[in-house]
């Protein structure tokens, strides 16, 4: 078994650096950034050089670095409370990230759960899932988190479920539609008549095979999730202080922009250049995983 | 002792485009009223044009798809519903090989993965993979290659060696060679042969090449738009065929020789809509030997000591 498989893995390892390498520009950026995103998501509180919520009333609205009056000890300036800037924006990158990534996960996995059960099940389930599908395109979905949120209070457990639930839709009827045509296929009908039960076919066949298209949608959704959770707490209603996330530090620089703009305008660079970097990926990959693109 | 399977009075129609508001969905009839038996061990060649009802007929007997009408068992007792737990249980004894065997395997999943897998399926020993990848002549190295690595004729021997797993009592080949290269067929077709000898399966031989089919069958079933024509040995079909549309179609079979060269064969022209079959026989637009009564009433399937035909006129064409 081991003969053949050998020679084959030094060429593929090559084969990836290859394609590495051919990377467009802006893609490995955006890949660069992602990584430095993800970086910062896990280890906010090694690297920040100081407590995200220390106060330091001596040293309020001190400028960014190359800016006059700045000093090393704040490379991106204080904010009113003379809290750290950079060590802010860590956290709050950190809270915006993770928010953002379990409320895409949370949303994936309800959409393409409930995907499949519409595609298995047929007739009535069918018909109420998809009915479910459209009542939530339909809906100003921020509209109704703005109102849960006001009414709910300010609960983590709330905000995460309403994260989750945006966007849920999309999953959910890509992929009754992608198990509808692969249950159709060989390999599936193949399985089934060697007498695997449906968990089976789904499970270990049909979703390896329409996972593609799935991840995809996942690198589409993801940028609008962060913009929603960054929408919310610019609003006030989702991270609320003494925590912060990236539309909480926008929300509270606001009031600042003419006297010490780089409260909002930093945090505000760093949600462009995070959702701008997840949009380029999922085109890149979009073209990747879809045969039909290819050129 | 009793057939392994015997079915009769089969019946399959699909609906052919949409009711609309004010008409009903037409139906056409895949497979009209066929009986047929096999025994253990023996081979039941089935051929006809493309359209005729041969692929439908193979996914109604494995209960692959359900029947409209008619009754099949398989050794002695009905098949149960599909999808149920007997159901399941059922696809141990009878299995299905496919004409596009590489549609018919997993993509993402290595051969080895995929020749387990029914075998993880159905609780058993999971040595017998590595002996099904010997049974059908490929080295155990395949296991760890994937399906685009490995040509037609090994593709086709990977899902021989799968439905080999579950030691099937009854293997259906739904055109098992028309895809591959004549070279490879005669490979496959031999093998097929030789698995036969050695684990005695039945095999339902569905196929539109009639020279494959005298290479590998002990009966010839023909089928013309859904319905069962004629039905004889090997030996008595291939020297004397009875219904007007099998000697067409052995005319039609091309003979590597050059002395007979441009003596074509008779044109009969293409089959008609079978959603839209012709009254009476259904042959009678195709056939040289068509009377009024062909037009008008449809011939019955007639028993010729131990072979059937369905014509009117076959005792004065046979004299």
């Amino acid at each position: 078994m081991s003969a053949l498989d050998r020679p084959a893995l030094p060429a593929r390892r090559w084969v990836w650096l290859a394609t590495l390498s051919r990377l467009p520009v802006m893609v490995s950026v955006a890949a660069g950034f992602m990584l430095l995103m993800l970086f910062v998501t896990v280890f906010a509180q090694v690297i920040q050089p100081y407590a995200f919520d220390h106060v330091d009333l001596m040293n309020r609205m001190t400028p960014p670095v190359p800016l006059a009056g700045a000093t090393w000890a704040h490379p991106m300036g204080t904010d009113t409370l003379g809290r750290d800037l950079f060590s802010r924006l860590l956290v709050a990158a950190q809270t915006s990230m993770l928010l953002s990534i379990l409320g895409t996960c949370l949303g994936a996995v309800m959409g393409i759960a409930l995907g499949f059960l519409a595609a298995h099940k047929g007739g009535l389930w069918d018909e109420v899932i998809m009915a479910l599908v459209d009542f939530q395109a339909a809906m100003p979905w921020f509209i109704i988190a703005l109102a849960i949120l006001a009414f709910m209070g300010n609960s983590m457990a709330v905000f995460i479920a309403i994260m989750g639930l945006y966007g849920w839709e999309t999953y959910a009827r890509i992929t009754r539609g992608l198990v509808l045509s692969a249950r159709e296929q060989g390999y599936a009908l193949a399985v089934r008549g060697l007498g695997a039960k449906p968990r089976r076919v789904y499970l270990h066949h049909i979703l390896p095979n329409i996972a593609g298209p799935l991840i995809v949608q996942l690198t589409i959704n993801f940028p609008n999730t962060i913009l929603f959770e960054t929408s919310l707490s610019f609003l006030g209603l989702g991270i609320r202080p003494p925590m912060t996330s990236l539309g909480q530090m926008l929300g509270e620089g606001r009031d600042y922009l003419i006297n010490a703009w780089w409260l909002a305008v930093i945090p505000g660079l760093v949600i462009f250049l995070t959702t701008l970097s997840m949009s380029v990926l999922g085109d890149w990959l979009r073209v990747k995983l879809d045969p039909s693109l290819e050129t | 002792m009793t057939a392994l399977l015997r079915a009769e009075d089969l019946r399959k129609s699909y609906q052919v485009g949409r009711g609309g508001l004010f008409r009903r969905a037409r139906r056409f009839n895949a497979v009209d009223g066929v009986s047929l038996t096999l025994n253990r061990g023996e081979t039941l060649g089935v051929v006809g044009e493309s359209g005729c009802g041969k692929s439908t007929l193979s996914r109604l007997v494995l209960g692959l798809s359900p029947h409209d009408s008619g009754e099949i068992t398989f050794d002695g007792a009905p098949l149960p519903d599909e999808g149920s737990d007997d159901w399941r249980h059922l696809r141990r004894r009878m299995q299905l090989v496919y004409q596009d065997a590489a549609g018919a395997l997993d993509p993402r999943q290595s051969i080895g993965t995929q020749i387990a897998e029914p075998l993880k399926i159905h609780n058993l020993p999971p040595e017998r993979a590595e002996q099904a990848l010997a049974d059908v002549g490929l080295p155990q190295a395949m296991a760890a290659r994937h399906p685009h690595e490995l040509s037609g004729g090994q593709l086709q021997r990977v899902v021989i060696a799968r439905a080999l797993t579950l030691e099937p009592e009854l293997m259906v080949m739904d055109e098992p060679v028309s895809a591959l290269d004549v070279s490879i067929q005669a490979q496959i077709v031999n093998l097929i042969q030789d698995l036969q000898q050695a684990r005695g399966m039945a095999y339902l031989f569905v196929s539109h090449d009639l020279s494959i089919v005298h290479h590998v069958a002990d009966r010839v079933a023909v089928m013309y738009l859904g319905q069962v024509v004629e039905e004889a040995p090997k030996a008595a079909f291939y020297t004397r065929a009875l219904h007007p549309y099998s000697k067409a179609l052995l005319a039609a079979v091309p003979v590597p020789d050059p002395a007979t060269r441009g003596r074509a064969a008779p044109r009969i022209g293409d089959p008609p809509n079978p959603a839209a079959p012709p009254t009476g026989c259904r042959f009678h637009p195709r056939c040289p030997h068509a009377t009024e009564q062909c037009r008008v009433e449809a011939p019955a399937l007639r028993d010729f000591g131990g072979r059937r035909a369905a014509c009117h006129r076959i005792e004065e064409l046979s004299q």
